[in-house]
């Protein structure tokens, strides 16, 4: 009876490792965001995580996907956020100037209070269209781990090239505009 | 008599609680909350959107909102992730529940193996062996004969 009961605890510990290790393997598996930019930058070209947010100046949603057909500049910001004070100005010129090429340039508010968000977005004159994500549930898939980050997404939702940090420098700026060129003929 | 002095420190609690919620503290609620981005409590972190939600939590206090208001201010911006404590409700209800359930387990195995373990039955000491007659007749004769 004692080696039995003796058989059944090793069983459940056993079974408990077990399950330690399937969670592990799990989560490493699941990881979707890590290697995102990465694979994107070794020219994998990998899908966008596509997400469904609310407009930041409008009670209307925005799915990613929907803008299928056109290539997109996404860019994570946030209003407390000091790099993208200088990097909103360049990207309302982008999309004013290459809209009509099928660039749609997408700023994803994230981690931040709307109310200031909007103020941001009044005081830069930004145009373009913008998503609010409070909790900032989206960026994780992306693997952002600051602000800003930038995803340029070609005509089929495929991350061209990723930019951690602001696209301030020329040389950050060349290559954004060479990626741009890539995903608007892709 | 005895019951009068339980009534009274019942009711200084409760009015103690009360004044609590009425006007809350900032450092309390700093600690309470999580900031998004560094992931420590607001008291903890110097982080600019900590710092901005610090200031939104003392203009909310200085307008009157309550403690409560103040937090589900906060986690209508941020989710419920912001809270350092999960909700006593719903799927926050777990966080509590799992640890208690663990210790309660815990205490129950142990309970269990004390239980069992003081069960056994000591090894039983080895009997004398009682000699043969006729050898203890051979053993007394010699001692006689040593004392002797």
């Amino acid at each position: 009876m004692a080696s039995r009961t003796r058989l059944v605890a090793q069983g459940v510990a056993i079974g408990l490792v077990a399950l330690l290790f399937v969670l592990l393997a799990w989560s490493l598996l699941h990881d979707k965001g890590g290697d995102l930019a990465k694979r994107a930058n070794r020219g994998d070209r990998p899908s966008a995580p596509d997400f469904t947010l609310e407009r930041l100046d409008e009670h209307r949603q925005l799915t990613l996907s929907s803008l299928r057909g056109k290539a997109v500049v996404l860019n994570v910001w946030a209003s407390w956020c000091i790099p993208c004070k200088d990097e909103a100005p360049y990207l309302e010129q982008l999309w004013r100037s290459q809209r009509g090429r099928g660039l749609v340039v997408l700023g994803l508010d994230a981690k931040d209070f709307r109310a200031d968000a909007r103020r941001f977005a009044g005081r830069y004159d930004l145009t373009f269209p913008l998503v609010y994500d409070g909790p900032g549930n989206t960026i994780g898939d992306y693997g952002v781990t600051g602000f800003p980050e930038t995803f340029v997404l070609d005509r089929d939702g495929r991350v061209v090239q990723a930019f951690a940090g602001a696209v301030n420098g020329e040389d950050e700026r060349v290559r954004l505009r060479s990626a741009i060129e890539s995903a608007v003929s892709s | 008599m005895r019951v009068l002095v339980v009534i009274a420190a019942v009711g200084l609690l409760a009015l103690g609680g009360g004044a609590s919620a009425a006007t809350p503290n900032a450092a309390d609620l700093e600690s309470e909350l999580v900031c998004p981005v560094c992931e420590t409590t607001l008291d903890q972190s110097n982080a600019p959107i900590a710092q901005r939600m610090k200031a939104f939590i003392r203009a909310r206090i200085a307008a009157g909102d309550s403690e409560q208001e103040i937090k589900d201010a906060l986690v209508a911006q941020f989710g419920p992730e912001v809270l350092a404590k999960p909700p006593a409700g719903g799927f926050g209800l777990l966080a509590w529940l799992l640890p208690l359930a663990a210790l309660g387990g815990g205490a129950v195995a142990v309970a269990v193996l004390i239980r069992k373990w003081s069960r056994r039955r000591p090894p039983s000491e080895p009997e004398e062996e009682s000699l043969d007659p006729q050898i203890e007749r051979l053993v007394d004769d010699e001692l006689a004969r040593f004392d002797a």
